[in-house]
């Protein structure tokens, strides 16, 4: 299993679209074969189309606000010594996470596709909030598929969903979490596929919404390259890219275009969720060696039991509360081009009254897990190395949670 | 040598009606009811599919979502769903029963022991929900090799190409969706229009089974009857939870629902 250099990770698979010839394909029912087919076919001609860059472009910057700033965490540096930490403030997009660039993305293809409908699944309720957002701006009619556990937990995304016009599907199944969403947001768009579009909120899923997906937050990257060399000059030698992972997408995002640098001068970390701190529960398929299974449609590492059947997982963060991963994940960890660790609630909740109190930044619940690793490995690291987390959140939906754990707003 | 699932439908035809096909799940609500409902259901039913369950079905309506639910926390096991298989062909030798599921219960079982399971337990054929064409092609041909039938799924979806593709690769029976649904929904398609895509896949090849499922009830079938075979499933799912309910006799209630169907049909 090898890496290929100068092509994007998400063009790197087979003709069935697994990447290393095990991870992802598309295990779907035939009922969805020829709406993704008709979507990959779109999506490739779309990607080439001068017109429709151009037109993302414009709604990057325009109407999300890229780009995202890039700035030196000093008094957070200062306290813990050792390594720069530096963030990408990526909760600075319009609507306060990454998710707003997938959802922008599906958004236009609907359009381009002529389809009015647009449907989506939630676990943190920001992927909901972006597409209701997106869906508002662009005059399509959106469904949102959210877990009651989660409607309850993330109330203030709820209600801007809500204020953007979309209609929340609470789903009772199983967990019901993002596990649920995702499944329930599938067989509705199996019944309504000739009339509606779906987008699948992160990397994951069958192996052209892994593409549109990751292709939407490489935007982020492709910021950070140019802001890294206005700071440094050129690319320093000792960087590390930390990232929380969920499905994902933001750390795919915040990684792409430094996936062909060598790992001794660019470390790719991603912090998975690993549940509370005595709990048997996580939802980290890549740091505690999940096996590989199938879910929502691709084969990657997957929470399971023996006999197949996913397991619950337990996270404070609902954007991490999720049983599988992005096959290119799985690919990353397999090729060891990025290495992959998990932090728990009490780490997590940690970090995020740490940095709080240093700096003027508000992460959310899901990138505190990625600051929870910077703040421990920091100190043993020298000065030159510069350690950059994607503060890929704000912790405003995260006010009931902090408030109850923290005892503050 | 022709298989069982292939004399099933020739009798039906000799008959001059479709076969009835029922789906129930393995372990729904307990191992001992599951294989009891079975065996009496198939007094009527021509053949059984039996579910293997799966916590996350991406392509199953409330009735079979719950009925998987409850069978899977009773504590059913995938070697549960073999020896349940079995031992109602121990009674039942000549009903073909098909095993239908999600593929990651066969990928983490193994895809070769799965098989061979099946073929120790008389299983006649094979339905993976999320495993299409032609992504199945090489699982499909290990099925054939040991007389299991593979049997491909298509949908009003399915373009003409991939049609033929699907149909010449098939085994002896073909599944077809009625309407873009998951299981169990209501019939938003008339029959006329289904009988009429029916048509044009038994049109490209005769000698195939084509049965029909998704949204069949008591009040949809008779008009269905000129297919080589119709499925009920999710009316079938939704009696055992009103039996449950109700606090009735699960395997009474469920087959007298298939008897009716059957009637309907004859």
């Amino acid at each position: 299993m090898k890496l290929k250099k100068k092509i994007p990770l998400i063009d790197q698979h087979d003709r069935y679209g697994f990447w290393g010839s095990k991870f992802g394909g598309s295990f779907i029912p035939e009922t969805l074969k020829k709406p993704i087919e008709d979507l990959t076919h779109e999506f490739s001609k779309l990607r080439n189309n001068k017109n429709f860059l151009k037109k993302r472009d414009f709604y990057f910057r325009n109407y999300i606000g890229s780009p995202t700033s890039f700035v030196k965490l000093e008094n957070l540096s200062n306290h813990l010594g050792g390594a720069q930490i530096w963030a990408k403030v990526v909760s600075e997009a319009n609507g306060g996470a990454h998710k707003i660039y997938n959802a922008t993305v599906h958004a236009l293809i609907c359009k381009a596709m002529g389809k009015k409908y647009i449907v989506g699944d939630t676990g943190a309720g920001y992927a909901g909030k972006m597409l209701s957002m997106a869906a508002k701006k662009f005059g399509l009619k959106c469904k949102i598929f959210m877990g009651v556990k989660d409607i309850k937990r993330q109330k203030p995304n709820c209600d801007a969903m809500r204020e953007n016009g979309a209609e929340i599907v609470p789903v009772y199944s199983g967990s019901q979490t993002l596990v649920d969403a995702v499944s329930e947001c599938m067989r509705y768009w199996v019944s309504n596929c000739d009339t509606t579009h779906m987008c699948v909120g992160s990397t994951v899923g069958p192996n052209i919404f892994v593409k549109i997906c990751g292709w939407s937050t490489a935007q982020i990257s492709r910021e950070l390259k140019i802001q890294i060399k206005q700071k440094f000059k050129k690319i320093p030698k000792k960087i590390k890219l930390i990232n929380c992972v969920g499905g994902g997408s933001s750390a795919y995002g915040f990684w792409s275009e430094f996936i062909d640098f060598n790992k001794s001068q660019i470390e790719l970390i991603g912090v998975e969720a690993g549940g509370p701190k005595r709990s048997k529960l996580h939802a980290a398929p890549l740091s505690r060696n999940a096996k590989i299974g199938i879910l929502h449609g691709a084969a990657s590492y997957v929470c399971q039991n023996n006999e197949g059947q996913i397991n619950d997982t337990e996270s404070i963060s609902a954007g991490l509360d999720y049983p599988g991963v992005s096959p290119i994940h799985c690919f990353l960890k397999d090729t060891k081009r990025a290495r992959y660790t998990y932090a728990t609630d009490e780490d997590a909740l940690k970090a995020y009254m740490m940095v709080t109190k240093f700096e003027k930044l508000n992460p959310s619940l899901e990138p505190s897990h990625a600051f929870a690793e910077a703040i421990k490995i920091a100190p043993k690291l020298s000065q030159d190395t510069i350690i950059i987390v994607n503060s890929c959140g704000d912790a405003k939906k995260d006010r009931d949670i902090l408030r109850e754990r923290l005892g503050k707003n | 040598m022709s298989s069982l699932i292939n004399k099933t439908f020739s009798i039906a035809k000799s008959e001059n009606r479709p076969a009835l096909l029922t789906y129930t799940v393995a372990g729904d609500n307990t191992k001992k009811k599951s294989l009891e409902i079975l065996k009496s259901i198939s007094n009527y039913a021509d053949i059984c599919e039996l579910g293997f369950p799966h916590n996350t079905p991406i392509a199953d309506g409330g009735q079979i979502q719950t009925s998987a639910y409850r069978a899977i926390k009773n504590g059913i096991k995938i070697n549960d769903v073999f020896s349940i298989a079995k031992n109602f062909k121990k009674v039942k030798r000549n009903k073909p029963i098909i095993l239908m599921g999600y593929y990651n219960i066969i990928f983490q079982y193994n895809e070769d022991k799965f098989i061979k399971k099946c073929k120790k337990s008389k299983v006649d054929g094979l339905i993976v929900v999320d495993l299409p064409y032609p992504e199945n092609k090489a699982f499909a041909l290990k099925c054939k090799k040991k007389k299991i039938n593979f049997i491909q799924l298509i949908s009003p979806t399915t373009s003409r190409n991939r049609l033929k593709q699907i149909i010449r690769d098939s085994h002896d029976m073909i599944y077809y969706i009625s309407m873009l649904s998951t299981t169990g929904g209501k019939l938003k398609v008339s029959t006329k229009k289904i009988l009429s895509e029916y048509k044009k896949i038994k049109k490209l090849d005769k000698s195939k089974y084509v049965v029909i499922g998704f949204g069949i009830t008591g009040k949809t079938i008779k008009s269905l009857k000129k297919a080589d075979g119709l499925v009920v499933g999710s009316a079938i799912c939704k009696e055992i939870t009103n039996s449950i309910k109700k606090r009735q006799n699960a395997v009474i209630n469920v087959t007298n629902v298939v008897k009716k169907l059957k009637n309907k049909i004859k």
